[in-house]
């Protein structure tokens, strides 16, 4: 069982329509089907008012979590608690929780205000249809509150769907995939406005997600699910700079991962390690206790063509693609591995296909991992 | 998951819980099954029960086992009974022939039109089939456009020479017979039908287009087997009725068309006769569910409900 | 070719619906007649002579009566049943499923004469009399099965994430089902019912080994007729059924359409 901490940067809840909010904790919570462990005994929890993403391939036991959460599935062990209030055995419809979901599962025989209106009215809410339409006009809906779901284009289903979720206050909202359904250009868009509307009600909001961009750019914290084991619990930035596994560096964007043996001390708390005849060097803060052998990473962004910097390896180049901004050129090392390098757009002189080069990076811009994990794990699952 | 585990979606969690759901569903079917028991099920026992037994309606009846029952009812009532099931069959295969491109049609229309076109067809529905049948028998009467239009293009001779009239009428033919039970077990066809193809992506058909298929092709690859469950509910739900009604042949046909159904009523309700009546009913039953059943794994399709 | 092959599916479509909707233009037609004799199969002229009167004719409107009040008792009972069990088989997973199928499925698989007949036999094992009650009874059986294909389609296929979402938005199972499930699948129950209605008023074959004396139905009185003379009454109510139901279908479309373009 792995215990997570807190991440450190977990988002003030901003004083919203509602004050208090509380963590949403699990306690040792797993769930088996028959015999197929969907999620193994985890422990998580998710501060107050944040933005919190579980990110990962389908099938990795994230939506499981997402639903024993919403009550939806009963956890086979462990205990989900609110604050103090433990809610493992309450059922969903008792919950103080909501949920986005997938295909945003809108009642086709409501008019979008009856379907907004339709959690407040369970609860026998004198207001309801006030508060519905603040929550309307909340995704910017207003205009469409008489019509049915059948009506209505993808993205404002969407924010129907958020609108009948978020105007019950909920203690925590969830979203299973909210975007996925939505093309690129509204995807965007609606990600843009689902981080000002958790900003401005201050509720917790759980997203789950196979997309790694779309975590990174809303999230203030992310947990990183494979095989129904959360591998890493961090900020975007902590995540992607230092990936906890390679399943990991692989899953949130590219990496290049050398094989390596440390071999010594270099002074100025950085240690020499060799790959294949290359000699480079670490930082000793960035290498797992008591480890030897090891994977340096380099995220392709890090490496530079030419030889400014301290590590340097040289290669063929074998591909060059120009995507605007930036060129990516795949480079092919001695010993068979090919780099994948990005050269920002800045006007240095570009290589060609057949050109011998030198790539270099500082040291810091490096993580290093246990070479027992594979180099591979997570490389295909980015996107589905 | 097992079989035994009450709601579809979750399984797994505390056994309490789903011990106390359990009997759901059976609660559910209880009625309903109940009744379907009581009023189907022992029917047949006692429709089995009585055709093995002796006597008469005033004087009452004794279980005898008198199995040499089902071989006078055989002996005497075979043509009746083979009669029936050509004729259903016939008229099964024209309801399909003039059903599926009615059902293809609707299919392949849009918005209101498919809808009209729908009401149509059930429509008829509507009005009593009895006097629906009654209407045949003006419309194939002697002195009307279409037996005076078949004689003069010399259909009725055609039929004549295909035993299917036996002088110049239309009417009170195994030609009229054939004709009333396609015409009347035609919705039948057509609903299934409509539903399967209804269903029919079109993508298939232009994706079957974009790899060189012809028309014909792209209707025997992609289509036709598509349709197949439509096919096999429509000619069931056709073909059963067809072969027990006596309606028609009653109404349209003459002394040489009769049909089993006829000759179990008959047996029934004017002779009396309840034991060998109730070996013919269940003789039919039996043959009709061992083709029926004999159909449907040659057609492989399982779940019909 | 293409344009060919499209005119003859045309031409093929339009030919079965003619033969579908000839007879009913007959009955209509000769609604209006007035025959010589005592069947109304000559066209002889032009008359609203039944029209002013339908129910000219002894008996015909107790029988209307009649098969009315059975279907509506029928269809309303066969619903209630078969609803209970198209959401059993739609919803659970249970032993014994498999009989269930097979027992929902074998009285339509069934010609009407046997079913006829074998209830029959089990009111005369039972010593019980034929009539109404008899002839309700019989209607209800065979009706459930078509209530529980119509409704079943529906149940199966209504999203779970629907009445989840409703369980998420605070509903508790009864709130749930009044106000999400049975709305979704009302369409199918309502055809059901309808579907229910039409096989019991129309129904001959049963009916008739069930029947007494006393209780002759719609289709028992036009059958007799056909034997004895045929009225044009009996025109008159099929017409006025045909109208009847074409214009609530079609209005009942029209009425939802106007609602929603697709739910």
């Amino acid at each position: 069982m792995e215990t997570l901490q807190q991440s450190p940067d977990a988002a003030q809840p901003r004083p919203g329509l509602r004050t208090t909010v509380e963590d949403l904790r699990l306690v040792g919570v797993s769930k088996v089907f028959d015999t197929f462990t969907a999620v193994q005994p985890m422990d998580l929890t998710v501060p107050a008012g944040s933005f919190f993403a579980l990110l990962g391939p389908s099938g990795c036991g994230k939506t499981t979590t997402l639903r024993m959460v919403a009550g939806l599935e009963d956890p086979s062990t462990g205990k989900i608690l609110i604050g103090d209030r433990d809610i493992t055995d309450l059922k969903a419809y008792k919950r103080n929780v909501n949920t986005v979901f997938q295909s945003y599962a809108l009642f086709p025989h409501m008019t979008v205000l009856d379907n907004v209106t339709f959690g407040l009215k369970r609860r026998g809410d004198k207001d309801a249809r006030r508060k519905a339409q603040e929550a309307l006009e909340l995704v910017q809906l207003q205009a469409v509150a008489g019509k049915k779901p059948a009506q209505l284009s993808g993205g404002m289903q969407q924010r129907v769907a958020l609108a009948r979720a978020i105007v019950n206050r909920p203690d925590v909202l969830l979203l299973d995939e909210p975007l996925g359904a939505l093309d690129l250009k509204l995807r965007r868009q609606m990600q843009i406005e689902l981080k000002r509307i958790q900003q401005e009600v201050g509720l917790t909001f759980i997203h789950v997600t196979h997309d790694q961009e779309e975590a990174m750019t809303m999230a203030d914290s992310i947990a990183v699910m494979n095989q129904g084991v959360v591998e890493q619990l961090a900020d975007p930035a902590t995540l992607y700079e230092n990936p906890a596994s390679t399943f990991v560096a692989n899953f949130l964007g590219q990496s290049n991962l050398l094989r390596a043996r440390i071999e010594g001390e270099a002074g100025e708390g950085l240690l020499r390690a060799r790959t294949h005849d290359q000699e480079v060097v670490v930082r000793r803060d960035r290498v797992p206790e008591g480890i030897r052998d090891v994977w340096v990473g380099v995220r392709p962004e890090k490496l530079r063509l030419g030889e400014d910097g301290r590590n340097t390896l040289r290669g063929v180049v074998t591909d060059a693609s120009f995507t605007g901004v930036s060129t990516q050129y795949l480079v092919r090392m001695p010993w068979d591995l090919e780099l994948m390098v990005v050269q920002q757009n800045d006007g240095s002189a570009r290589a060609h296909v057949g050109e011998t080069v030198a790539m270099s990076w500082d040291p810091g811009h490096e993580f290093v991992l246990d070479q027992r994990q594979s180099d591979t794990a997570g490389a295909d699952l980015d996107d589905e | 998951m097992s079989s035994g585990s009450a709601v579809l979606p979750s399984a797994g969690r505390p056994p309490a819980r789903r011990a106390r759901v359990n009997w759901v569903p059976y609660a559910l079917l209880l009625p309903g099954l109940l009744w379907l028991f009581v009023f189907f099920v022992v029917p047949m026992i006692t429709l089995a029960s009585q055709s093995l037994q002796e006597g008469d309606v005033d004087n009452g009846y004794t279980f005898t086992g008198n199995v040499a029952v089902y071989g006078q009812a055989l002996q005497n009532y075979w043509p009746q009974l083979l009669r029936s099931i050509g004729y259903s069959a016939t008229a099964t295969v024209l309801a399909l022939l003039l059903g599926y491109p009615l059902a293809y049609f609707i299919a392949s229309r849009r918005g209101a039109w498919k809808n009209i076109l729908l009401v149509l067809v059930i429509a008829p529905f509507f009005t009593s089939f009895l006097i629906r049948t009654l209407a045949w028998q003006t419309i194939l009467a002697d002195d009307y456009l279409p037996a005076r239009f078949a004689r003069a293009i010399h259909f009725t001779d055609l039929l004549q020479v295909l035993n299917l009239s036996e002088n110049s009428s239309l009417l009170s033919s195994k030609f009229a017979v054939i004709c009333g039970l396609t015409y009347n077990f035609l919705p039948f066809m057509i609903l299934p039908l409509f539903t399967s193809l209804d269903r029919l992506d079109g993508r298939l058909l232009e994706a079957a287009r974009d790899l060189y298929a012809t028309p014909r092709e792209t209707f025997r690859h992609i289509t036709w087997p598509l349709s197949l469950p439509g096919v096999v509910a429509g000619t069931l739900l056709t073909f059963i009725p067809a072969a027990g009604d006596y309606i028609n042949s009653k109404l349209l046909g003459n002394t040489q068309t009769v049909m089993i159904g006829q000759v179990i009523d008959a047996q029934f309700l004017r002779v009396l006769n309840y034991p060998l009546a109730a070996a013919l009913s269940f003789v039919l039953l039996v043959l009709i569910l061992s083709l029926v059943t004999a159909y449907v794994r040659r057609a492989g399709t399982e779940e019909l409900v | 070719m293409a344009w060919v092959r499209r005119h003859l599916l045309t031409a093929a479509a339009m030919v079965t619906l003619f033969i579908l909707l000839l007879p009913n233009v007959v009955v209509a037609l000769f609604a209006f007649n007035k025959p010589n004799g005592r069947y109304n199969y000559q066209w002889v002229r032009f008359s609203t002579d039944a029209w002013a009167n339908p129910c000219g004719t002894p008996g015909i409107c107790d029988s209307l009566g009649l098969s009315l009040r059975i279907g509506v008792t029928a269809s309303l009972v066969a619903t209630l049943l078969g609803t209970m069990v198209a959401f059993a088989l739609g919803r659970f997973r249970f032993r014994g499923r498999a009989t269930t199928n097979l027992l929902i499925f074998m009285p339509m698989a069934t010609p009407e004469v046997v079913m006829g007949s074998s209830l029959l036999t089990l009111f005369v094992a039972m010593g019980l009399s034929t009539g109404a009650l008899a002839i309700l009874i019989a209607h209800i059986m065979f009706c459930v099965s078509f209530v529980v294909v119509a409704v079943k389609a529906r149940v199966a296929s209504l999203d779970p994430r629907l009445e989840e979402a409703a369980a998420d938005l605070g509903a508790t199972p009864l709130a749930t089902f009044i106000k999400v499930t049975l709305p979704l699948v009302a369409p199918g129950i309502a055809a059901g019912a309808l579907l229910a209605f039409s096989l019991s008023f129309d129904d001959y074959i049963i009916t008739n080994f069930n029947a007494s004396p006393s209780s002759i139905t719609f289709p028992m009185y036009v059958w007799g007729a056909a034997q004895r003379g045929t009225p044009v009454q009996i025109n008159v109510v099929g017409t006025v059924m045909f109208v009847l139901s074409v214009g609530i279908v079609l209005t009942a479309q029209l009425i939802s359409r106007s609602r929603t373009k697709k739910a």
